[in-house]
């Protein structure tokens, strides 16, 4: 039999406190009212005081509604009806289809134990030089996207997800604008992807606890076809939202603030999300691509820099390019390796000579005479710029390759790019 | 003996609970979920009746009401032969055989015991019978991989106890009895483990020592510009990307010492994984067998319970002191420290002290400096020297140096390595920055030496700032040719390719020669009609350099590089005509 609390004594921000008794933590609730009824989890036990976070905020709250227990915590239906659906960040369908209620899983799990992990070892290709060349990205990693609002991060995102190979690609956004939704839905569609996809979407308009649920339910999802042996792709974006649903909730909760309001356990709760990207001995793995967008383009901004301590590394996405300067895939050593033996030697010297490259323009904008040295190292810059980095670029990691030798033989000696002679004997065009 | 206290309040990874009778601090309760499973605790503070615990594992599904058990014992850990190859968590978990029993995730409410009971040892007697022992004076010994790992008698014994027997040579498992002590009428049993609580530093031990002996890292940058010696502290703080955790990779395969403790506090799991696949493969060139056989790892990622976390670093340094006090020299890595400091602060807030700068406990500093003056060389009761060094990665927020954790690290340290964002977006790796970092210790090449080279770098950093006032064309070609050398500097001493399979290792011998060929490019005086033809000798030498630096030391080809160095540096001497 349910008990019902029928006398809620606070209710502030979208957290409420009631007397209830043999409450467990982290349970979850159900708050009934005139203006409709909505979850709501347990957040803290204090000998008989009950403080409940309330998903749909508390808005219309009246201290007269129906508190009921359910004696668990959240759960979320799990099988292969998923795919091509839409749900929201309270787990509801959002695509007018039926709600699933079959062979329900507990959302936000233990961590995987890291001696069951294995090290990310293949490559995924995207067909974006930018990427595969300089910044390859593996399956089992877990990497954002940082840039300023503007930006275009999320047809970066789309891109990736239609173009590297996944067995099941989930979606979840956070905070989104409604045209986003549907421009990622479209996508996906068109794509002819939405059979294999699932989304779980919170607008800007859903109540802000949704939005802290969101990444919990993708993610929940994603590990149960990684244990089945899927190759699993998750999408968050976007992250700051997340983290700022975060901080609205401490600091209703009197929490003191560590930094910019945002509480003291926020790496811990980014990590405990992108931790969930892995590689599983028997061959499932989640690979997660988030877009964490810099308010001020500030990558010292709290969400970014603790964001870049527990990813993989991350790409900069600035004036419409993934700048190589700051992007960084730090498991691409473990699969360019093995792509070609020319691969790391293109990677890092077509780079040092672009950033001599920025320097040389620096100084070119103050006014200084150029050197010999210098007009090669412009005209290097504007060819890499105009074949290699664009967003255009469309082409796969070994004609990069070969475009990028190209490059570098239209305007230097071998000897002058840094690159080892035995690599530039083989590699470099004879042609030229 | 134990008591059981009435769970009051649930609050994150916080549990407060109502107990009459008498509570230690520090000391483990497990709180009883409703469906039996225990969640490992420790008292973290007493209020009246109140006591407050944080919970090493997730509390869903707590209730006010639930029992908990409260025990006398101090949070502790396990210590004895085979703790090494072995991957433990924060609270000396065997995480492999938790994923054989548990399967995939770490469900909260199992422990199990870290030493294997089953493996037998080969025990050799050490103490005779008779004679009068102290706390950690040696009764026997094992054979552990390649060390002799000594049977202590107990680091809790008090006074001289007397040796009333040893056990025969032979093979014992850790828990068989191999010696029996009496005092005053009194016998003891001894086995092989000892348990020891991780927050109390384990110092038996006749006088600590001042480091003298280089640490070798081989890698170049820290071995004779920063260099870290044996018994020493280090600090690495950088923003990321900058190049921390590679640095501390290399630095656990490299170094020159007995036993590393591999940390990793906080931080990715993809990074022990890396280390747990790749070291059981890796041939450790001192030994002969592989680097795990010399590597424990203590693994606390991000995901896993905060609590744990905090407490993981004391477990990694308690089992450091161990190893010391075995006759070994250790390493601990400390990956990252800054991630511990916000565990405390986690755990401050919750409960709601009163905050310091950043929202960090007032108490942040004075724990760090307790924390790396565990480390150290010391003289064991035998003789033996000994030593535990200590090095930490620091993650600044913003990469800022200014916050509390890098200020609090730099006052106890006596290296700090800071890595800069500069360098590694330039690819310019280990990102050390040679004009911000300091050492206070004297590494393998002469200090003098090393200070003069040192200059260059300064020099040349000057001069590359002015050149992007004045221009290419305002510079003298002195000043640019000093420019030059120091670029040369930086590119083939300073920078390393940790991916090449001989540069990523520069043992000593080979630094000292690679020290004084590129002093006497520093040296040299050049002549050159231009600055365009400047630029053009220094490619060639850099691109010399660096071949030499990819070439296997005391090979042909080696002297031949060399001899086109000095070709190029003849090819371009001034002369006094």
């Amino acid at each position: 039999m349910r008990k019902y609390y029928t006398k809620i004594d606070n209710i502030a921000g979208n957290v409420a406190t009631l007397k209830a008794t043999n409450v467990g933590y982290d349970e979850l609730a159900i708050v009934e009212g005139s203006w409709g009824s909505s979850l709501a989890q347990v957040i803290r036990v204090n000998g008989d005081t009950v403080t409940l976070q309330v998903f749909a905020g508390t808005r219309g709250v009246s201290t007269g509604d129906k508190v009921s227990f359910l004696g668990s915590s959240m759960k979320f239906s799990f099988s292969e009806d998923l795919f091509g659906r839409i749900f929201s960040g309270s787990g509801e369908a959002r695509d007018n289809r039926g709600e699933l209620t079959d062979n329900l899983i507990e959302i936000g799990g233990p961590a995987v134990n890291p001696a069951v992990r294995l090290m990310p070892h293949r490559m995924i290709p995207t067909n974006i030089p930018m990427i595969d060349v300089f910044n390859t990205l593996v399956e089992g990693q877990k990497l954002p996207i940082f840039s300023i609002p503007g930006e275009p991060y999320n047809e970066l995102l789309a891109r990736i997800a239609l173009q590297a190979e996944a067995d099941v690609i989930i979606f979840g956004g956070m905070g989104l604008k409604y045209d986003e939704y549907l421009y990622f839905k479209n996508r996906l569609e068109e794509g002819g992807a939405m059979n294999r996809s699932i989304m779980f979407v919170h607008t800007a308009s859903d109540p802000v606890v949704e939005c802290l649920q969101t990444p919990d339910l993708a993610l929940t999802v994603a590990e149960q076809f990684a244990i089945q042996g899927k190759r699993v792709l998750v999408l968050l974006t976007d992250m700051t939202n997340f983290a700022n649903a975060l901080k609205e909730i401490s600091i209703t909760m009197e929490q003191i603030p560590s930094n910019r309001g945002y509480p003291g356990d926020l790496y811990s709760q980014l990590a405990s999300r992108y931790e969930k990207a892995v590689v599983f001995e028997e061959g499932g793995s989640i690979t997660l691509m988030a877009v964490t967008t810099m308010p001020g383009d500030d990558v010292t901004h709290p969400v970014p820099d603790n964001t870049g301590y527990i990813t993989e590394g991350q790409f900069y996405l600035k004036g419409g390019v993934i700048d190589p300067f700051g992007s960084l895939s730090r498991l691409k050593q473990q699969v360019n390796g093995k792509t070609r033996e020319d691969h790391r030697a293109i990677m890092d010297g077509c780079i040092q000579l672009y950033s001599k490259c920025r320097e040389t323009r620096e100084k070119r904008a103050m006014g200084f005479e150029m050197s010999d040295w210098d007009l090669k190292l412009l005209a290097y810059g504007d060819s890499f710029e105009k074949e290699i980095m664009s967003f255009d670029a469309n082409v796969g990691l070994f004609d990069a390759l070969k475009q990028c030798w190209e490059i570098l033989a239209d305007h230097f000696e071998p000897r002058e790019t840094g690159i080892r002679s035995n690599l530039c004997d083989q590699f470099w065009p004879k042609n030229s | 003996m134990s008591m059981i206290g009435r769970i009051v309040t649930v609050y994150g990874n916080m549990v407060t609970a109502e107990v009459e009778g008498i509570v230690r601090q520090n000391a483990v309760a497990y709180c009883k979920r409703a469906d039996g499973v225990k969640l490992m605790s420790e008292i973290i503070r007493v209020r009246g009746k109140l006591v407050d615990m944080q919970v090493f594992e997730l509390t869903r599904g707590l209730k006010v009401g639930d029992d908990v058990e409260i025990s006398d014992e101090l949070l502790s850990v396990e210590l004895g032969p085979g703790l090494i190859g072995m991957v433990y968590d924060g609270l000396q978990n065997p995480l492999a055989e938790l994923a054989t029993n548990y399967g995939n995730f770490l469900t909260p409410g199992h422990y199990l015991k870290a030493l294997n009971r089953e493996k037998l040892w080969d025990f050799t007697p050490v103490a005779s019978i008779g004679s009068l022992v102290k706390a950690s004076d040696n009764l026997g010994k094992v054979q552990e991989n390649i060390f002799d790992h000594y049977i202590m008698a107990p680091f809790t014994l008090r006074g001289e106890w007397k040796v009333k027997s040893v056990a025969p040579a032979g093979k014992y498992r850790v828990e068989d009895i191999i010696a029996t002590l009496e005092k005053d009428g009194e016998t003891m049993d001894i086995n092989m483990i000892q348990r020891w609580p991780v927050r109390m530093p384990l110092g038996l031990y006749k006088q600590r020592l001042l480091p003298t002996q280089p640490m070798v890292t081989k890698q170049r940058i820290i071995d004779t510009f920063f260099p870290v010696m044996l018994g020493g502290t280090y600090c690495i703080p950088g923003p990321f990307g900058a190049g921390k955790t590679v640095l501390q990779q290399n630095t656990s395969r490299y170094a020159d010492v007995d036993v590393v403790i591999l940390a990793a506090c906080g931080e990715r799991a993809g990074e022990v994984v890396e280390t747990l696949r790749e070291f059981p493969h890796l041939a450790d060139p001192r030994t002969g067998g592989t680097l795990i056989e010399r590597t424990i790892i203590i693994c606390n990622t991000s995901s896993m319970p905060v609590a744990a976390r905090e407490s993981s670093v004391y477990t990694a340094i308690t089992l450091g002191e161990y190893y010391r006090q075995v006759g070994l020299n250790v390493l601990l890595l400390a990956d990252s420290t800054s991630r511990w400091a916000q565990a405390l602060r986690e755990m401050s807030g919750r409960l709601e002290e009163i905050p310091g700068e950043e929202a960090f406990p007032a108490y942040l500093e004075t724990s760090i400096a307790r924390f790396y003056e565990r480390g150290g060389i010391v003289e064991l009761n035998d003789g033996r020297v000994s030593s535990l060094t200590v090095g930490g990665t620091v993650s600044p927020a913003g990469g800022n140096f200014e916050e509390p954790v890098t200020q609090g690290t730099l006052k106890v340290v006596g290296a700090f390595l800071g890595l800069s964002y500069a360098r590694s977006y330039a690819r310019r790796f280990p990102a050390i920055d040679p004009l911000e970092s300091w050492s206070k210790y004297s590494g393998v090449i002469d200090t003098q030496k090393v200070v003069w080279a040192h200059k260059f770098l300064k020099r040349g950093k000057t001069i590359n700032e002015m050149m992007q006032v004045v221009g290419e064309e305002g510079t003298s070609i002195d000043d640019f040719v000093i420019y030059l050398k120091s670029e040369l500097l930086d590119n083939v001493y300073l920078q390393q390719n940790s991916f090449d399979e001989v540069d990523a290792a520069c043992p000593v011998e080979r630094q000292r020669y690679l020290f004084d060929l590129v002093s006497e490019t520093l040296n040299h005086e050049f002549k050159f009609a231009d600055k365009a033809e400047a630029r053009d000798t220094f490619f060639t030498l850099t691109e010399q350099f660096r071949n030499w630096n990819y070439t296997p030391w005391e090979t042909a080809q080696l002297k031949e590089i060399e001899a086109t160095i000095k070709e190029t540096l003849a090819s371009k001497e001034a002369t006094n005509a």
